[in-house]
C-alpha cells in the first residue's frame, strides 16, 4: 500500500486555496464544477507563454517548432493517461460539451432516421441535447435507460432498449448531480453485443480513478482539463482510431485539410481533421502539466483519500436530522449531493458562503436527475484530493448554521 | 454574519414560511404572467385581478428561494387593492432599492426589509423575479420572463 496523501504538502501546491472568504479560511467544496490548479499548473501555462508561444504546425522557426512538440507531447501525454493505444487517438477540444457535440457531429452524419441512440436518465444536459438537436436534424430515436431511486442505473432494463437499431450507448461514467459511478464495462459489453458503439462522458470520473479507456470497453471517452486540475478551455475526445479515420470533419478551416481547391477540398486524418483553426496549445501544455502532477500524487491514493472522505462525510452526514442526501448509490465519486428540510440550496449556499464554504446550488444541468427526486435543486459538495476532514466538520457545522438562520 | 441577519429578516423569513397570496386564484383573474430563472431553477405565475385601474386581487404559485418567496409574497400584499399607476410607481422603488438603478417613485413602507439584498448581489435576481413576472401581467406580455 502506498503512503498516504501527504495533505499539508498538496494542499500548499494550489495556491488558490490559501485564502479568506467573508473572513474565514477558503473551503472549498465545487470540484465538480471546477477544481483549483496546483502552481505546476500555472507555471507551466506561464513558461509556455514566456518563452515558447508560436503557431502549431506551420512554422519552420525554433519557437513554432518547439510549440508544436509541446503541443504533440502533450496529446501523447493525455493518451497514456487514458490508456490509448497512440497518441492520434487523442482529440483536443474545448471539454466535455464540445466533445460529445464532436461525436453526435462527425458520426452523427452516418444516423439514419429510425436509428437508435441509448442515454441514461442521470446524464448531464451536454449528454441529452446534442442528440437531440440529432434527432431533429435526422429523426433518430433517443431512448433512455432509468435509474433507481439510490440513483443507480437500472441495468436489467438496458437489453430491452438495445435493438438493431442502436448506434450509440452514450454513458456518464460518474454523475455530477449524484456521485453514481457506474458500470461502464458492463454496459460496453452488452452495447457491442448489440453492435452499438460506446461514449463515456469522463468529466466527473477522470479526476478520481485511473483510467484504461480500452479496459473500459469505451469507443470514445471524454473529459474536461478543468476538472482534472488543468487549465479551462481544454479537454478531449479519445476515440479509437478506425472510428475517427471513417468520421466526417467537425469544423472546416486551417489545420484540418491536405489540400484544398476552390472545387473541392480533401482532409488531413484523425486527429488534425477535428481539430481546425489554431489549438489552445497553451491548455494541452497546462493538461499535461496536471496530468504529470496528478499521476505524480497516484490516483490509487488520491482514490483512497477520497473514498475515506467520503465515508466520514456520509457518518456524519447520517447523524444530521433534517438532511437528505440525494443518490445513495453504493458505488460512488465523492460527491453529496443535499437536500436540507425548510433550506432552499440557494439559501443554504448563500449561509455557506458566508462561513467561506464554497457549494454548488442548483439543478447541477441535470433537470431529469431533479425530476427524479423531486426537488427543484440540490446544495452538492463535491470533494477533491486537497480536501481535508476538518473541512467536513466545518461543513457539517456550517449547515447547523443554515438550519439556525432559517430556522428561527 | 450581520448582513445574512439582514438578509434573512424576520419577516422575510415569516413571509418565506408562510407566502401571503399564496396557489390563490382570484375567481376574477384578467391578467397573467410566468416567469422562470433557468439557472437556478426558481419559478413564479402571478395572477391579477384588475378592475377599473385597480389590482383588486392577486395570488401567486411556483417554486424559488427564501428571497424570491418572500419577495413575491411581500409584493402580493404590498400591490392589493392599490390603483395600477401606484403600483407600478412601487415596483420602480423596488428596482432601485434593490439593484441601485432608478429612483424611489414611492414610499416603500415593510418592503424595506428587501434593502438586505443589494449585499448579495447573486441574489438580487432572485428578489427580482416575482416583481418582474407582476410587471410583465400587468401588461398581458406573453413572454415567459426572467432576471437572470
Amino acid at each position: 500500500m502506498a503512503p498516504r496523501l501527504d495533505l499539508d504538502a498538496v494542499r500548499g501546491d494550489f495556491p488558490c486555496l490559501n485564502q479568506e472568504v467573508h473572513g474565514h479560511p477558503l473551503i472549498y467544496l465545487d470540484n465538480a464544477a471546477t477544481t483549483q490548479k496546483p502552481q505546476a499548473v500555472i507555471d507551466a501555462v506561464a513558461r509556455y507563454y514566456e518563452r515558447d508561444n508560436a503557431n502549431v504546425h506551420r512554422g519552420i522557426h525554433a519557437l513554432a517548432e518547439r510549440a508544436t512538440a509541446h503541443y504533440e507531447e502533450a496529446r501523447a501525454r493525455v493518451a497514456r493517461f487514458l490508456g490509448a493505444a497512440e497518441p492520434a487517438e487523442i482529440v483536443f477540444v474545448r471539454g466535455t460539451t464540445e466533445a460529445i457535440n464532436l461525436v453526435a457531429s462527425s458520426l452523427g452524419v452516418t444516423f439514419h432516421e429510425g436509428d437508435e441512440v441509448v442515454i441514461t436518465e442521470m446524464e448531464h444536459h451536454s449528454n441529452i441535447v446534442p442528440w437531440q438537436l440529432l434527432r431533429d436534424r435526422v429523426g433518430i430515436r433517443l431512448r433512455v435507460l432509468p435509474m433507481d431511486d439510490r440513483g443507480v442505473l437500472q441495468l436489467d432494463r438496458l437489453d430491452e432498449l438495445l435493438t438493431d437499431r442502436t448506434r450509440l450507448v452514450s454513458v456518464v461514467h460518474g454523475s455530477n448531480a449524484l456521485g453514481t459511478l457506474n458500470p461502464v464495462a458492463e454496459i460496453a459489453a452488452a452495447a457491442h453485443a448489440a453492435g452499438a458503439l460506446v461514449l463515456v462522458d469522463g468529466a466527473q470520473a477522470a479526476p478520481h480513478l485511473p483510467l484504461d479507456v480500452r479496459a473500459l470497453g469505451a469507443d470514445f471517452y471524454c473529459l474536461s482539463g478543468h476538472k482534472v486540475y488543468g487549465p479551462m478551455g481544454i479537454g478531449c475526445l479519445y476515440g479509437r482510431r478506425a472510428l475517427l479515420e471513417e468520421m466526417a470533419p467537425y469544423q472546416g478551416g486551417g489545420e484540418m485539410i491536405r489540400r484544398v481547391t476552390f472545387e473541392e477540398t480533401t482532409f488531413a486524418p484523425p486527429p488534425a481533421r477535428f481539430e481546425a483553426g489554431t489549438p489552445n496549445v497553451a491548455g494541452a501544455v497546462g493538461l499535461a502539466a496536471a496530468l504529470d502532477y496528478l499521476d505524480g500524487l497516484g490516483l490509487e491514493r488520491v482514490a483512497a483519500h477520497e473514498a475515506e472522505l467520503l465515508a466520514y462525510g456520509l457518518a456524519q452526514l447520517d447523524n444530521l436530522d433534517g438532511v437528505r442526501l440525494i443518490g445513495t448509490a453504493p458505488e460512488r465519486l465523492a460527491i453529496l449531493s443535499l437536500a436540507v428540510d425548510n433550506a432552499h440550496p440557494h439559501d443554504i449556499a448563500t449561509i455557506l458562503d458566508r462561513d467561506g464554504i464554497a457549494i454548488r446550488a442548483g439543478h447541477h444541468c441535470a433537470h431529469p436527475v431533479m425530476d427524479h427526486f423531486g426537488v427543484p435543486a440540490t446544495a452538492r459538495a463535491s470533494l477533491a484530493l486537497y480536501n481535508t476532514r476538518a473541512e467536513i466538520d466545518r461543513l457539517i457545522a456550517s449547515i447547523h448554521h443554515v438550519m439556525e438562520v432559517l430556522g428561527r | 454574519m450581520n448582513d445574512l441577519r439582514a438578509l434573512y429578516e424576520d419577516v422575510i423569513l415569516d413571509h418565506n414560511r408562510e407566502p401571503r397570496n399564496f396557489q390563490h386564484r382570484p375567481e376574477g383573474a384578467n391578467h397573467e404572467a410566468y416567469g422562470f430563472n433557468p439557472l437556478c431553477g426558481d419559478e413564479f405565475k402571478v395572477l391579477l385581478q384588475v378592475e377599473d385601474g385597480v389590482v383588486t386581487d392577486v395570488g401567486f404559485e411556483g417554486v424559488g428561494c427564501a428571497i424570491a418567496v418572500a419577495s413575491t409574497s411581500l409584493m402580493t400584499e404590498a400591490i392589493k387593492g392599490k390603483p395600477v399607476e401606484e403600483v407600478e410607481a412601487l415596483f420602480q422603488s423596488v428596482h432601485h432599492l434593490l439593484t441601485g438603478e432608478g429612483e424611489e417613485a414611492a414610499p416603500l413602507g415593510k418592503l424595506q426589509v428587501l434593502a438586505g439584498v443589494h449585499e448579495f448581489p447573486m441574489r438580487i435576481k432572485c428578489a427580482t423575479l416575482g416583481w418582474h413576472v407582476m410587471k410583465a401581467a400587468l401588461e398581458d406580455e406573453g413572454e415567459t420572463v426572467c432576471t437572470e
